[in-house]
């Protein structure tokens, strides 16, 4: 599992664009905002934990579809799935490998771009933690929508699809806990959902993912 | 010892073969024949588990390694990487003497986009042995093979796959002098009358 997890993250590293594409979308996403929205700080300041985590998603769906696709394309998924790994094995080093890429990056600079929405400075370490506990959830869901759509050509569209309505309870109690942050309001049981959310997530998706990948392999 | 009894095997929603039953000893290799589109793809993608048969056992391949059309390389990796990433996963170490016995060792640091097809296919054989499964299921290996890599291929294959105990199900059109039985699927293939399959298709 980590000669898989160390191939991706080398791949990832070479091929460009695993590492900055996500970040730097997720960046011009968070700039543009105040462009739209005009420059009055409260009202910044009011959006922005819902943005930077409406921004994390979109960024963490942009490199899902090539997920399995690239492995699919060249042969290399039907090996693996007749190698003595597991699949649902595979499934979380894939997942593990797109999080550290995409989720965990993402993580870090959200802090960093939190003033360009006025984000209060006492709010960006919950907007980190709110992070950090969701994102392996976007990873591992995304990872079952990516195998759900593997066999269909261009099928990234229908993995948003798929994949964004199920996004929509991290989104919520991430959002939720980053925002309680910013207004210095206590957490409540946002943070106890948010990482119940990524520990279901991580107990189930490998097994409805692999299940999925199995059949599209057939 | 990889044994097939009545197995019938079905691709998009058609039965391709049935009937089909043999067994196969260490040290001995198998060749499967027949014309284009008789289902040897898809019986050798049924041995190596990749989907389920519509009738019949098979027993004896949980060790096997399957070597499709596509042979998996990864572009960005060099040749080394690639077995190197095999080996790891197996669990095996990734013996240096592979790539002169495959002629790779001087492409060794070259990426695998840069490889011909022929040289992929050379690499994408390297890896069968460098991960040593006892059976080997091979799905028309030489493609795009030169005269002289299909020699070198055929006695690794002799020399050291089949002298070691190794067993192999070889679809091929070319002739890689082997003394090895040959099956001729075209006896096998399923009447008109079979009714049209299930469970082969996604999502049914």
């Amino acid at each position: 599992m980590s000669a898989l997890l160390l191939r991706d993250l080398r791949l990832a590293l070479r091929s460009g664009g695993g590492f900055g594409l996500g970040l730097a979308f997720f960046l011009i996403v968070i700039v543009l905002v105040p462009f739209g929205i005009g420059p009055e700080r409260a009202l910044l300041a009011r959006i922005a934990p819902g943005m930077l985590w409406v921004a994390a998603l979109l960024a963490a769906l942009l490199t899902l579809d090539r997920l399995f696709a690239l492995d699919h394309e060249d042969g290399a998924l039907q090996l693996l799935a007749t190698a003595p790994l597991p699949l649902e094995s595979l499934i979380l080093a894939k997942a593990l490998a797109h999080w550290l890429t995409t989720g965990l990056p993402l993580t870090l600079a959200a802090p960093l771009l939190g003033p360009l929405l006025a984000l209060p400075a006492g709010a960006a370490p919950w907007l980190l933690l709110s992070l950090a506990l969701g994102t392996p959830a976007l990873s591992l869901i995304g990872a079952f929508g990516a195998a759900l759509t593997l066999s269909i050509r261009r099928g990234g569209l229908l993995l948003s699809l798929i994949v964004l309505p199920l996004y929509v309870p991290t989104l919520i109690f991430g959002a939720e806990m980053a925002r309680r942050g910013a207004e210095g309001l206590a957490q409540g049981a946002a943070p106890a959902m948010l990482a119940a959310l990524s520990l279901g997530c991580l107990a189930l998706m490998p097994f409805a993912a692999a299940a999925a990948l199995r059949v599209n392999l057939r | 010892m990889l044994a097939v009894r009545g197995l019938s095997v079905a691709r998009g929603g058609r039965r391709l073969l049935e009937g089909v039953s043999f067994t196969l000893a260490p040290g001995a290799a198998l060749l499967l024949t027949g014309p284009n589109g008789i289902g040897k793809t898809t019986l050798l993608r049924c041995l190596a588990g990749l989907q389920p048969p519509e009738a019949g056992e098979v027993s004896g391949n949980a060790e096997a390694a399957y070597a499709s059309h596509a042979d998996g390389v990864k572009a960005q990796l060099t040749v080394t990487e690639n077995l190197a990433f095999w080996a790891a996963l197996y669990r095996r170490p990734c013996d240096p003497a592979v790539l002169s016995a495959f002629d790779l060792a001087a492409l060794a640091d070259r990426p695998g986009g840069a490889l011909s097809s022929g040289q992929r296919r050379r690499l994408g054989l390297a890896r069968l042995a460098v991960i040593g499964r006892p059976l080997l299921l091979l799905d028309e290996p030489t493609v795009s093979l030169d005269a002289a890599s299909v020699a070198r291929f055929a006695a690794w294959l002799r020399e050291v796959h089949l002298a070691g105990g190794g067993s192999a199900v070889i679809a091929t059109h070319i002739p890689l002098g082997l003394e090895a039985p040959s099956l001729d699927l075209a006896a096998h293939r399923a009447g008109p009358e079979a009714a049209a399959a299930a469970g082969d298709e996604a999502f049914l």
